[in-house]
């Protein structure tokens, strides 16, 4: 039995409907995610499932047990959610102990001492615990709101854009240490983001959501191979789209040839494709007939993304190892290496 | 201990002291009331239990309490006051004999319901260098345009002003007083003060000539810096008369200790507490046996106007309305 | 549909109540019709009054916004001479009765006054000297007396988000003094609004300064009414419309300030040095206020008490003394507390009664005293009578049961002050975020426990402003103080009416020395508190 199941929700704030329709589910330890650009609806979601936004349809259950549904709402307190918000919302009058020791009231002095350095050894900050909220970094800031939020166990956790406040660098490795401390901890969790390289480091399962609602709920891996629709394939990843037809063999064939690989979300009765080629799909090699011009490049340090055009026009991106130094306009050779085939019939 | 007494405090005490007890409600100040207070438990050994206030905060607080009043007696200030809580029925008429002979009868309610114990002088006050006393006459004389920005007066929002006009209105009519008001308007050197003190203060100065005041505020500025060069004149000794007013007390309707009350009223406006009473405040006695204090009687003699001061309260309101109109402020 | 009453204002009522009563007392006034008063009222006094009151609210506005923002932008932000000084110098004008402040306004520089005087013998005239009774008079009186209302929430205000709001401002290419404008003072709005209301609402209340200036208001207005014209009911009514006024101020404020929200996030950043001129600019401004409003009338104050020494003191001093502390401190705790529970209940229910009834709730301060008084008396006058009927049933013989004790000195201070405490403890309020609570929620902290646990230690600030002012403020308050004290229990404001009633200001001047000393402790304690 899944731990969170959401059937049908639908939210609204000030009368406008922000969410409707939407369903997940999260299995007991599993790291979730809502991924979408700001105002699609995802901290919404969030703020119904920890109780704070009253739910207008469908209904929310936690461990089996409906805590959300119109015109019945298991107040906040009682749902055990633990929730890390954005600005961390620390109390600026209690120390980082005092902080994370806020939400163990019904525990005996010693069980809150020890739980209180458990959680703060969990989590890295036990040289601070006599420190107060504006004396530490944005990081130990965001440690520390994590540890508030897991010291009373809760049976689900939500993180909402819990990196957006800390520089890219320390964004990575804050993730994994997340990840980390969330699966020492066995937690089940749900987090909010409009970053997908964050979405990707730290959930076992993401939710592309677009317009109040998920387009795709799977993991990572799938969501950039197997897009079920154009909006995630576009909103997912880089790619370009190539114009395809399927002959009379069944292949699929484009101006670069027949493509190889699993097909996947493609209508069978059409025979005219799009097909999104990834920058890795397309292999730089200066012994492959086929030539494209250079148009633009960017380098990413490891790896240079070309920018590039076939003879028709057509624009393709590609990922090459940055030894491989061309300049623009230089025509250099490809070759198509795909696995899965991410194809939709033609718009 | 200290919570007892706070709790005390917090919480009505109730009992009240074994020996008798008078409770007084009075706008006269504490420090004009309590000697005399003193002086009549130590003779008597009847308490005086009293709180302080200002008139229309006492009388409205009468009115609210009702039958369950813990005063026996209100001790004001001005006929206007006595005469308004006679009027709003929170006093009770009493007959004594004592109080009829030692108050005369312009000096006390015609039904018995307040009597006046210390009589308050409201003359004339003139610059001793500008002003020669023989142009000086009367109140009604101050509208006449030879005094024209010479004049001070106090504000008409103090009751003294307001029982002033009301007794012009009770000897000349509305119309004419109206006339005197907006002639003493047009005289003005200044703007009208805010007490009789900064009144006399500005005569002095020489900002104006002259101008109306009560004595007793004279007498106090004078026996701080008697070189002042501040004159008493008395009004309207050819005609009407000095207007006076009082202060005084009654019984309260709903007087637990009435008696206890009126021997406390009997016994302000005997011989002995009398000259206590006024002199405190350099005031005159109310009962004409007793002589005024030596300073006070080197004012000189005057002849008082001998309309019952009753007539202040009740043309009160009107008088204000009046000096309204007039742009008095 | 709207509830007629909602779980919010359930818990808010009781507060409301203290207030509710007393101006229901006043409303109902409108039951006995005065049209011949309000002809004569209209065509006579209102005109005038009316204009005044106009110019005076908005002399006096604009006045305490100006000095209180400036000063507390000064020593909360910026570095100069004295600066550490003046921080809690320029609170102490607050222990200052402003009617004391006017009385030695107008002693000093009126025609007999010591400075004229100076001036006419040494050039034989000084008819060009400003007129200090007028109106510039009075609004600079008022200024002088209320501004710190304003100084102290601002400089809470700049304390905690001034010095970042600026840098993040300059960062953005504006100049220091472009910031000041667009971003420090705007973000320090609920502060400011709130110091200049309460400011206002006192001005508007005012009887005791006015008169000595004799300045007619609207609220001289109303005392004329009651006891000149003997009409209570006219003045209870004008009191109304005062109320009024004051309700739609409130509402206009709220209403433009809509859905903005303050919440500042700490931090300091590093003091402006001020150089040049600016330097002792704000060293002479600083100066100038402290002198005017505070040093010299305390010494005209301390000159008048040494003479009446011998005579004025004995033994009951210290009596009054200790009424003065003993029941300041009981009404600035019952008003915090109930400020708190008030600005607690509006954050829990933010729905629109339990709002208006908040709103409602702090109304008192706007009414004349004397005439709240009233309105607080007459109730109490009427359930004394049924206790009494109870109590003398069992065979007692009582007058009186809550009139005249300590409890009902309370609950109509209360009535009184709870704007004062209101003001800093919502200010404080706004600093509180959503996500803080919500987060508390998450936590199981709620009800209750969301009281004591994150709104009573995060509002500490607030709450010790309320605690200041309410104390200074009860020390100074007369006319509930004077209706509803027990017998014999004089306080310092008691003997100060004793003796000003009768125009003895010399006499006056120990009882208001003694409150200007007993409110030079809590100041201290509170920039003790807000320095760090």
């Amino acid at each position: 039995m899944a731990l969170l199941e959401i059937d049908q929700l639908a939210v609204s704030y000030n009368g406008n409907p922000v969410v409707s329709g939407l369903a997940l589910q999260l299995e007991e330890g599993e790291i979730g995610c809502l991924l979408g650009a700001s105002g699609c609806g995802k901290t919404t979601v969030l703020r119904a499932v920890a109780g704070f936004e009253p739910v207008r349809g469908g209904t929310i259950r936690l461990a089996g047990a409906t805590v959300g549904a119109p015109g019945r709402s298991v107040p906040p307190e009682q749902r055990r959610v633990g929730m890390v918000f954005q600005d961390y919302a620390l109390f600026p009058h209690l120390d980082i102990a005092a902080n994370v020791g806020f939400g163990l009231g019904k525990m005996n002095r010693a069980g809150r001492a020890e739980r209180v350095r458990a959680m703060l050894a969990l989590v890295g900050l036990e040289a601070m615990a006599q420190r107060y909220p504006h004396e530490l970094s944005g990081g130990q800031q965001q440690r520390a709101a994590l540890a508030r939020a897991l010291a009373p166990s809760p049976q689900l956790i939500l993180l909402d854009e819990p990196f957006s406040n800390l520089d890219a660098e320390l964004r990575e490795k804050l993730a994994q240490d997340v990840r980390a401390i969330l699966k020492a901890a066995g937690t089940t969790a749900l987090l909010v983001t409009h970053d997908q390289h964050e979405a990707f480091a730290m959930a076992d399962r993401v939710g592309v959501m677009h317009a109040g609602q998920i387009r795709q709920w799977s993991t990572p891996y799938d969501l950039y191979h197997r897009p079920m629709d154009r909006f995630v394939a576009d909103f997912i990843g880089e790619g370009a789209w190539l114009a395809a037809e399927v002959n009379e063999a069944g292949e699929v064939t484009t101006e670069l040839g027949v493509l190889n690989g699993i097909r996947c979300a493609e209508d069978a009765t059409t025979r005219q494709l799009d097909v999104l080629i990834r920058p890795d799909d397309l292999v730089h090699d200066d012994t492959s007939p086929q030539k494209a011009r250079v148009l633009a490049r960017a380098f990413r340090g490891a790896e240079f993304l070309y920018t590039l055009a076939l003879p028709s026009g057509q624009r393709l991106l590609s990922l090459v190892a940055s030894h491989h130094n061309h300049r623009v306009g230089e025509e250099i050779g490809i070759r198509l290496e795909t696995d899965h085939l991410i194809s939709f019939s033609r718009q | 201990m200290k919570t007892k007494v706070l709790l005390s405090v917090l919480l009505s005490v109730g009992a009240l002291a074994q020996a008798e007890t008078v409770t007084v409600y009075s706008a006269r100040n504490e420090q004009l009331i309590k000697p005399l207070f003193d002086a009549y438990t130590r003779e008597t050994g009847v308490q005086v239990r009293f709180v302080t206030g200002t008139e229309g905060a006492l009388l409205a607080r009468l009115k609210a309490e009702g039958a369950n009043s813990p005063a026996d007696m209100l001790l004001t200030v001005d006929a206007g006051n006595l005469w308004l809580a006679a009027n709003q029925g929170v006093l009770k008429p009493v007959k004594s004999a004592v109080l009829e002979s030692n108050i005369p009868a312009h000096l006390r309610d015609p039904n018995g319901e307040w009597f006046g114990l210390s009589v308050r002088a409201r003359t004339m006050f003139y610059n001793k260098v500008r002003v020669q006393p023989a142009s000086l006459s009367s109140y009604e004389d101050l509208a006449d345009p030879k005094w024209k920005g010479r004049l001070c007066l106090r504000t008409s929002k103090k009751v003294y002003n307001q029982s002033l006009v009301a007794m012009l209105i009770a000897q000349h009519g509305e119309q004419k007083t109206e006339q005197i008001v907006r002639g003493w308007v047009a005289n003005l050197a200044t703007a009208p003060f805010s007490d009789d003190t900064a009144m006399l203060k500005a005569v002095a100065a020489g900002q104006c000539e002259v101008g109306i005041a009560n004595t007793y505020y004279y007498g106090r500025m004078i026996a701080k810096e008697p070189n002042l060069p501040v004159g008493i004149f008395w009004a309207n000794q050819k005609a009407g008369g000095v207007h006076v007013n009082v202060s005084g007390a009654g019984v309260t309707r709903h007087a637990r200790n009435e008696k206890g009350a009126i021997r406390l009223i009997e016994w302000l406006s005997s011989n002995k507490a009398q000259n206590l009473y006024a002199d405190k405040n350099m005031e005159y006695p109310a009962n004409p046996k007793i002589k005024a204090d030596s300073i006070v009687a080197g004012w000189g003699s005057f002849k008082p106007n001998l309309i019952n001061v009753a007539k202040a309260g009740e043309l009160q309101a009107q008088a204000t309305k009046l000096m309204d109109r007039a742009g008095y402020k | 549909m709207k509830p007629l009453i909602s779980r919010g204002a359930l818990y808010v009522l009781p507060v409301a109540l203290l207030t509710l009563i007393p101006l229901a007392v006043v409303l109902a006034s409108f039951l006995q019709p005065q049209p011949e008063i309000w002809e004569h009222l209209a065509e006579f006094v209102l005109p005038e009054v009316l204009r005044n009151t106009l110019w005076l609210v908005l002399g006096v506005g604009a006045g305490v916004l100006l000095l209180g923002a400036l000063l507390g932008w000064l020593t909360a932000v910026c570095e100069f001479p004295g600066r550490r000084f003046f921080a809690w110098a320029l609170m102490l004008p607050l222990a200052m009765p402003a009617y004391v402040l006017a009385f030695v306004m107008v002693g000093l520089l009126d025609y007999t006054g010591p400075v004229q005087t100076f001036l006419r013998e040494s050039f034989g005239e000084a008819d060009w000297f400003p007129r200090i009774r007028s109106t510039g008079g009075v609004v600079l009186t008022l200024t002088l007396a209320l501004y710190p209302y304003v100084y102290l929430m601002a400089r809470e205000a700049f304390l905690s988000q001034g010095r970042r709001a600026l840098e993040a401002a300059q960062t953005l290419g504006l100049t220091r003094r472009q910031a000041f404008w667009r971003v420090a003072l705007p973000m320090a709005r609920p502060w400011l609004a709130g110091g200049t209301m309460l400011a206002l609402m006192e001005t508007l209340a005012d009887f005791g300064t006015v008169a000595i200036f004799n300045f007619d208001t609207f609220t001289t207005a109303i005392y004329k009414s009651w006891l000149a014209l003997f009409n209570l009911p006219a003045a209870a009514q004008l009191a109304s419309l005062l109320v009024l006024f004051v309700f739609v101020l409130a509402w206009l404020e709220a209403k433009s300030r809509g859905a903005r929200r303050f919440h500042g996030k700490g931090g300091q950043g590093a003091r402006i040095v001020l150089y040049g001129w600016p330097r002792w600019a704000a060293f002479g401004l600083c100066l100038t206020v402290l002198l005017v409003a505070f040093v010299i009338p305390a010494l005209q104050l301390l000159q008048w008490g040494i003479k009446v020494w011998a005579e004025e003191v004995d033994a009951r001093y210290w009596g009054f003394v200790w009424h003065s502390l003993l029941l300041a401190l009981l009404a600035a705790l019952f008003v915090a507390a109930g400020a708190l529970l008030l600005t607690h209940f509006v954050r829990r229910f933010p729905d629109s009664v339990t709002q208006w009834l908040s709103r409602i709730a702090v109304l008192g301060y706007a009414v004349p005293g004397t005439v709240l008084a009233v309105g607080v008396f007459i109730p109490i006058a009427w359930l004394d009578d049924q206790l009494i009927a109870v109590v003398n049933a069992l065979g007692g013989a009582e007058t009186e049961v809550l009139k005249g004790t300590l409890a009902v000195m309370l609950l109509a201070l209360a009535a009184r002050f709870m704007a004062v405490g209101v003001q800093p403890v919502e200010a404080a309020m706004q600093r509180i975020t959503r996500n803080q609570e919500d987060a508390a929620r998450s936590l199981g902290v709620t009800g209750r426990a969301l009281l004591w646990r994150l709104h009573l230690p995060m509002l500490r600030g607030g709450i010790l402003s309320a605690l200041l002012l309410v104390f200074v403020e009860t020390m100074k308050e007369m006319p509930i103080t004077l209706m509803t004290r027990p017998f014999g229990w004089d306080t310092l404001a008691v003997r100060i009416f004793e003796m000003t009633s009768e125009g003895m200001w010399e006499q006056a001047a120990l009882p208001s020395l003694g409150i200007v000393l007993a409110g030079l402790v809590p100041v201290v304690i509170l920039i003790r508190q807000t320095e760090k």
